[in-house]
């Protein structure tokens, strides 16, 4: 694999350009940046390449070093999961690095555009080593290595209090998900003898049920931090909106996914036939993260942390998919299974390209307008009309909205669940169309949300200077929005010529290759294995609404050719101007759904007003109004408190005399005397 | 697996013109229930040629948004309308979508109209917008699990095959189910159709109104395309509520004969629904926008009641 090395080398001498030439900027900028373009291109296609071979495609490994160390093997392996995944990373890489160009000119002169390219391109490095390692010592090096690249990007802008804070939280979350990943390889280890991926395959069979559950919990929890399922999502929020916009995007798009990796590599190769407990635990996470991400995302108003809790929902519904396809394991039904997996793969490509496409908007945004805050934004449809136009792609996309990516994904979603009742006859199927409806719920939210954060942001007058006197991003920023824009639209009205690069990824993982049975005969037929049970067509309906449009049109042309259109103030009550302030604002959109969800939100509010002679007409009015953050507050203040309260108590033992230290010594000497005895 | 040409356009042009007129003999008959003599029903078509060929002022803050939502809300809801069993159980873009798709495409429309509310700078659009936004979305649910219920029992979610699978059961308006779902979709129907208790459709300028308010700054012939959309969209969704549970008379396939018959049934049973909610459309007071929850989580109870009971009584 020529390429696949390529690639890797490709982003060392990237990282190696950004920190030998840090003093150089524009030359620091332009060859780590255009070196990981280069690299993830080669990503790319060899990814693709390798997929399209079909399931005779074969798993290529090899030991790219020599270790001393008896169980550390440098050993990268490229198989269907690997290859699938480092196409979304290096898909995504390539978008990115395109739109890094213009947007690290941001930094010239504040920081160091050489140190950003440096951390960036060992980033894409560690990550894209995640998702080829072949053997868990080294899968965890990597993921070290990500974890700890990450926080550096994380805490870039470490000037400011916010992202320093952000950067430890993330720290410690990411170090309690790797303890517990640890813990699971031991675990895995203990049964095969071995650290290497491939005596892993199928190990489960041979495991004891109690320790295969425990495996299956700590994995879920220790990939379910870096995934940010709830409750384990916390540090999510709080970090992927102080980075760097382009770092933002690789954390929202790439990294997470880093958890879905771990999740589908451990539990469809790994621990072999699930019980039905594992599919349905995962199934009611996912819901359950689904639909608390989006409810957070709708009433936050800084526009990076709304798009990190969408995240979460996002990872919720990729969970949806992952746990139902479990659940069809373990019904021995590889097709539906197959079906399901695909649904949740889907989803995480589409994911990282639409949540990719709207940070980088973001970013835009933040680079014109100073500020992340939807009150203060507002009109920017007119100062930078590219960039609202890919936003508002990502954003229909990301609502799950015909003809876009996000919906095919999200219909498979649909389906599998719909027909997974017919799976099992226990009282469990209720489960799927419950977490139906709980989707439809997320989704319906989650439309609400985008109108809000679309409409807030760009729409209608400039609520802020700094808003009104926004312009347009650079050509390689808008180049990347729309390479990103360009593969939504492709992998909403193309499903059936995406498809078969799933073949031999569920031909490995469930035995069964569907795309066939997916793509109904006439070429642009979605159909859910049979076309009986259901068929969508993204591109079907594309095509029919372009053949409806000459109907508005001649009903305009031939009844309205007399008909003047005039540009005039909005109504505004009579008053002589519209004011910006007299819009509605991102915190009253979201009000009616605020009180709706009350008891999970417990919004306060608090007013002052000054007035003269009536409350009506107040002189000034402080108005403050926030949310409980409800698992801060009821789940992890309280564990903090409790960490900090036991570790006083045990503050007592270390008084720091030698004397005391000896004893300790000599006493645990001593009980380990009689413990062996 | 491409759409029929002479069923494609019988639909469209029976969506097209059919949505006015039962516009029109809804604010009729709601009318004379309340002692008045009330419009023509053939006013809807007069209101829509007028808007057509009227002037139009368009916000100075609006965007090429606010001109492209009219166009996306038409084509979205008239392509809903070709997925919809109509006369036959076969419409005419059955390959194209069934229930899923239907439920996406409604909600392109409102996700359009909702920004177009939000883009003259008004402050009565987002007012509108945000409510328009948060009653779709706990109505949402309980759409989907009825859309569920039914297509768990027909083993499919392509419409016409949902029909097929009622119409092929001689007693299926007696299953509980069947009526349960029933029951939440119709609530689901006068949410989403802004109708008393959820919406007023014949209020302006209150600071009740949902729907109005997203349109307010709209005028001429947009406004001509988002009232034709209301009116078809409330066509659709009533037609796929009588044609669900009460396939009576649907015809199995698109002859000239049998589709005649099943057009007279079909505006037969149309005119009963639209009874229903002439009914409940007088007999009602607008709720209070904070008590819509619950009318709508009755609706979401009565779908889970429903999905349950296919279960129980198999």
């Amino acid at each position: 694999m020529l390429l696949l090395t390529l690639t890797l080398w490709g982003y060392v001498i990237g990282a190696l350009a950004g920190l030998l030439c840090w003093q150089r900027e524009k030359l620091a900028n332009l060859l780590s940046f255009g070196s990981a373009s280069l690299a993830a291109l080669c990503g790319v296609y060899a990814s693709v390449v390798f997929l399209l071979g079909g399931a005779a495609s074969f798993s290529i490994r090899w030991d790219f070093l020599e270790s001393a160390v008896p169980y550390l093997k440098f050993s990268v392996r490229l198989d269907p999961l690997s290859a699938f995944f480092l196409l979304i990373v290096s898909s995504l890489g390539l978008a990115l690095s395109i739109y890094s160009f213009g947007y690290a000119r941001g930094f010239y002169g504040r920081t160091k555009v050489g140190v950003l390219g440096a951390f960036y391109n060992a980033l894409l490095l560690a990550t894209t080593f995640v998702f080829i390692a072949d053997n868990a010592f080294f899968f965890l090096v990597s993921w070290e290595l990500m974890a700890m690249t990450a926080y550096f990007l994380v805490s870039f802008e470490h000037e400011q209090p916010e992202a320093r804070h952000a950067g430890v939280l993330y720290f410690i979350m990411s170090h309690i998900g790797t303890g517990c990943i640890i813990l699971g390889f031991l675990l895995l280890f203990q049964a095969s003898g071995g650290y290497g991926f491939t005596g892993f395959h199928a190990l489960g069979e041979k495991m004891s049920a109690g320790r295969r559950n425990a495996a299956f919990l700590l994995f879920l929890a220790g990939f379910g931090v870096k995934a940010g399922i709830v409750p384990l999502h916390i540090w999510l929020p709080a970090a992927h909106p102080v980075a760097p916009s382009n770092v933002s995007a690789l954390l929202s798009g790439v990294i997470i996914k880093s958890g879905i990796y771990g999740l589908t590599r451990v539990y469809f190769d790994f621990l072999g036939t699930p019980p039905l407990w594992w599919g349905a635990t995962v199934l009611v996470v996912g819901s359950v993260s689904a639909l608390l991400g989006v409810l957070y995302a709708l009433m936050d108003h800084d526009l990076k942390r709304l798009l990190a809790y969408h995240s979460i929902e996002n990872i919720g519904i990729i969970l949806m998919g992952l746990g139902a396809a479990l659940m069809f394991q373990h019904a021995n039904h590889p097709l539906l299974g197959a079906m399901a997996l695909i649904a949740g793969l889907y989803h995480t490509i589409n994911h990282a390209l639409f949540k990719g496409l709207l940070f980088l908007g973001a970013g835009a945004v933040q680079h014109a307008a100073h500020t992340r805050n939807m009150e203060e934004l507002g009109g920017l449809i007119k100062r930078m009309p590219r960039t609202a136009f890919f936003f508002l792609i990502g954003a229909v996309a990301i609502s799950a909205l015909p003809p876009l990516n996000g919906f095919v994904s999200e219909w498979l979603t649909y389906q599998s669940l719909l027909q997974g009742f017919g799976t099992t006859g226990s009282l469990t199927r209720l489960i799927f169309p419950i977490s139906g409806a709980l989707l439809a719920l997320t989704g319906a939210l989650a439309a609400a949300c985008f109108v809000k954060a679309f409409g807030i942001t760009f729409l209608a007058q400039p609520r802020s200077v700094q808003a009104e006197r926004a312009h347009e991003a650079s050509p390689t920023m808008l180049a990347g929005m729309g390479l990103l824009a360009v593969t939504c639209i492709f992998l909403g009205l193309f499903p059936n010529q995406f498809l078969p690069l799933f073949d031999p990824l569920t031909d490995q993982l469930l035995g069964a290759q569907i795309s066939r049975q997916l793509a109904a005969p006439g070429g642009i037929v979605l159909s859910s294995l049979g076309q009986e049970a259901g068929t969508v067509s993204t591109l079907g309906i594309t095509l029919t609404a372009v053949c409806l449009l000459p109907i508005p049109l001649a009903l305009w042309i031939f009844f309205g050719r007399d008909a003047v259109r005039q540009t005039g103030m909005t109504w505004a009550c009579g008053q002589k101007t519209l004011t910006p302030q007299m819009q509605y604002t991102a915190t009253g959109f979201s009000k009616p759904l605020r009180i709706i969800f009350k008891a999970l939100f417990r919004p306060h509010r608090a007013v002052q007003a000054e007035f003269e002679f009536s409350p009506y007409f107040a002189r000034t009015i402080r108005f403050e109004s926030h949310i409980e953050e409800t698992f801060e507050a009821r789940i992890y203040r309280p564990l903090q408190r409790f960490i900090l309260r036991t570790s006083r108590r045990m503050r007592a033992l270390q008084a720091g005399s030698l004397q005391a230290y000896l004893i300790y010594i000599f006493v645990t000497l001593l009980l380990l005397l009689i413990l062996t005895l | 697996m491409k759409p029929a040409l002479i069923p494609t356009l019988t639909q469209t042009v029976l969506v097209l013109m059919l949505a006015p007129l039962l516009t029109g003999v809804i604010k009729n008959w709601k009318a004379k229930l309340q002692n008045r003599r009330g419009p023509p029903v053939w006013q809807p078509y007069v209101d829509l040629l007028k808007f057509l060929r009227k002037d139009m002022v368009v916000s100075e803050h609006a965007s090429w948004l606010f001109s492209a939502t009219p166009c996306v809300l038409f084509l979205s809801v008239l392509i809903v309308g070709l997925m919809v069993p109509m006369l036959s159980e076969q419409p005419p873009l059955k390959w194209f979508g069934g229930a899923l798709a239907v439920i996406g495409l409604l909600a392109l429309g409102r996700f359009f109209l909702a920004l177009a509310g939000l883009d003259p700078a008004s402050a009565f659009g987002g007012m509108g917008s945000s409510r328009e936004m948060t009653i779709s979305a706990i109505a949402e649910p309980a759409m989907m699990l009825s859309v569920f219920t039914v297509a768990i029992t027909a083993g499919s979610t392509n419409l016409g095959q949902i029909v097929h699978t009622v119409a092929g059961q001689s007693t299926a308006f007696l299953n509980p189910s069947h009526l349960l779902a029933f029951a939440a979709l119709f609530i689901v129907l006068l949410a989403e159709t802004g109708r008393v208790p959820v919406d007023n459709p014949a209020t302006h300028l209150e600071l009740t109104m949902i729907h109005e308010a997203m349109v307010l700054e709209y005028s001429g012939r947009y406004l001509a395309l988002i009232e034709w959309s209301a009116s078809m969209k409330q066509l659709v969704l009533m037609t796929l509520i009588v044609n669900i549970f009460f396939p009576t008379g649907i015809a199995a396939d698109w002859s000239a004969a049998s589709a005649g018959r099943a057009l007279l049934f079909f505006v037969g049973k149309l005119l009963l629904l639209s009874g229903a909610v002439v009914l409940v459309e007088t007999t009602n007071a607008k709720l209070r926008l904070f008590r819509v929850p619950d009318l709508l989580s009755a609706a979401f109870i009565l779908a889970a009641l429903a999905l349950l009971s296919t279960f129980l009584f198999k």
